[in-house]
């Protein structure tokens, strides 16, 4: 397979799983207003959950039950969800600052525990050899297209749960506690109810991508989890798409992904092209501010030109 | 129909509330004036359960529905509307109002992907009553529009329109002519009568005498947290307790 053809893939594979990130984000903010901090946290405790449960026996993490990697994905969800229902429960009948510093908080307290706790999963060093679907499949060379193929279902079926689950009466007091809670609360719906079920079902998608992320990748560990990838970049998708469009979030990134980890391989090819090592030690040395640098001024830019986004939502007629 | 009694509240060492107790009789359109100050929003934000009271009782329909939560208050069929236009902003005047009535069953996740048909049907029931109160409130034309695209007095028609789609037995309506030219405040004064002459008991704040004097009666005045006293336009007008109230003497 041709080098640039598996670069694609793999470009797909973790945009497709950021995609997955931003759906259940735009649930969350896109249409209910609910100010999530914290993806990184529910993102890293899908991808531990999983491994925990579907690696074999070892002594230097919990679990190690070996089960199937389909129960493993689904417990990932459910686990990140139930952490998501106990954040809420305290803090979404406050005002909206309360759930954005407790995810703050949690998603951080989450990752220190991973880092400081090695009994659980093995500290700073990681889990390794995390098992992958139809692993006797995983040496040949299309294997990577098998998995976009599985990411590329799992978003689609995420997508048509979403939209026509907001396209109802159900969506239309969402949008409304976006809008304004205490008109929401004034015309009979329980706010927090449905706060609740919106953090929790976006939270669980979270989990998944974590999940996912960990059969893909076969390695966590928790400096992966940092809130500069897992959840700055998961709103920067979510707001160059177009909150409140789930197409919007999808396409937001891929593009966002494509441009963060493009910008990596341009600086490689840039500091490979030079025959002067000084100056391409320097393209090296700038790569990660670079794209840090690009990110934000493109955010800027579409912040200023296009405020809803890209796409932006659309009205329902 | 709707009963105060003692009621107390209190911000900070301020008593906006301080011992009131007052009466709404069944199918009257009554007034609440009063100088700034006087506690009658705050007043509002009791009945309608958004504070819960110090002290005191609020009874409704024979229920005793003080301290409890906005929604449940609702669903006593007590409803009320705001000072400011409250519209839902990013939704279509449509949307505004398809969301009011109560038990929907689409607003359950079970709902819409275990009853389809059945929501649907709700949803087209809902769409009609929704567009027979656009046409009542004259908003038909704008009914695809953002709410925030609305004027500021489209804006109180709407909210108008919300509380019928509710068609609740008793509203709380506040200020509903600040702001509105005097074409549509006669358009609302209309409106709110013909929803009364229906069987809607109306509780109004309101600033503009002339709108006060030729709807409400009876008239309640409140003055420092409590009420001042009560009558017909008339009494109201020549009584000077309420001059003192509004001069501050």
């Amino acid at each position: 397979m041709s080098g640039i053809l598996s670069y694609l893939i793999t470009l797909g594979i973790m945009a497709g799983i950021f995609a997955i990130l931003t759906l259940g984000l735009n649930l969350q903010w896109g249409f209910t207003g609910l100010f999530n901090v914290g993806i990184a946290g529910f993102f890293a405790i899908g991808a531990y959950a999983t491994a925990f449960l579907t690696k074999g026996p070892s002594p230097e993490h919990l679990g190690g039950l070996g089960m199937p990697i389909f129960f493993g994905l689904l417990i990932s969800a459910v686990v990140s969800g139930l952490i998501a229902f106990l954040i809420g429960l305290p803090t979404l009948k406050l005002k909206e600052d309360y759930l954005a510093i407790a995810t703050l908080g949690i998603a951080e307290s989450i990752r220190l525990i991973f880092t400081n706790e090695a009994w659980l999963g093995n500290g700073n060093r990681g889990i390794k050899d995390i098992p992958k679907p139809w692993a006797e499949l995983s040496a040949a060379p299309y294997y990577n297209l098998l998995f976009l193929l599985i990411i590329f279902i799992i978003i689609v079926f995420i997508y048509f749960f979403i939209e026509k689950s907001i396209h109802s009466p159900w969506g239309r007091v969402l949008k409304a506690i976006r809008e304004d809670e205490l008109v929401t609360a004034s015309v009979g719906k329980n706010v927090f109810r449905y706060k609740l079920e919106s953090l929790v079902i976006g939270s669980m998608f979270m989990g998944l991508a974590g999940g996912l992320y960990s059969h893909y990748i076969s390695f966590i560990s928790p400096d992966v989890f940092h809130p500069m990838q897992f959840t700055f970049l998961v709103w920067v998708m979510l707001i160059l798409g177009g909150s409140g469009n789930n197409l919007g979030a999808i396409a937001g990134a891929f593009l966002v992904w494509a441009i963060w980890s493009g910008s990596e391989f341009l600086t490689d090819l840039l500091a490979r092209i030079s025959t002067d090592p000084k100056v391409s030690g320097m393209i090296t040395n700038i790569q990660s501010p670079l794209r840090i640098i690009l990110i934000s001024v493109i955010l800027e830019l579409v912040l200023l030109y296009r405020p809803d986004g890209i796409f932006g939502e659309k009205k329902i007629l | 129909m709707l009963v105060i009694k003692n009621l107390e509240k209190d911000f900070g060492g301020i008593k906006a509330i301080h011992n009131c107790s007052l009466e709404v009789k069944k199918g009257t359109i009554t007034g609440l004036i009063g100088p700034n100050g006087a506690g009658k929003t705050t007043l509002f934000n009791l009945i309608s359960g958004i504070y819960a009271p110090d002290k005191g009782e609020i009874w409704f329909n024979g229920e005793r529905i003080d301290g409890l939560k906005p929604h449940r208050i609702f669903r006593k069929r007590l409803m009320r509307t705001f000072q400011i236009s409250r519209e839902l902003q990013k939704m279509t005047v449509l949307e505004n109002l398809m969301l009011i009535p109560y038990n929907q069953d689409g607003e359950g996740l079970s709902g819409v992907w275990f009853l389809p048909g059945k929501v649907k049907k709700q949803e087209k029931n809902n769409k009609k009553r929704a567009m027979e109160v656009l046409e009542f409130i004259e908003l038909i034309h704008l009914k695809d529009e953002y709410a925030e695209n609305l004027s500021t007095g489209q804006k109180k028609l709407l909210e108008i329109a919300r509380t019928m789609m509710a068609d609740p037995e008793m509203i709380l309506l506040d200020e509903p002519g600040a702001g509105v030219n005097r074409t549509l405040m006669n358009k609302l004064v209309e409106d709110i009568k013909k929803i009364n002459a229906n069987g809607t008991t109306f509780l109004l704040i309101e600033h503009d005498m002339d709108l006060v004097m030729n709807l409400c009666d009876p008239i309640i005045v409140m003055n420092e947290g409590s009420k001042l006293t009560e009558g017909t336009a008339k009494m109201i007008k020549s009584d000077p307790r309420v001059l003192d109230a509004y001069l501050g003497v």
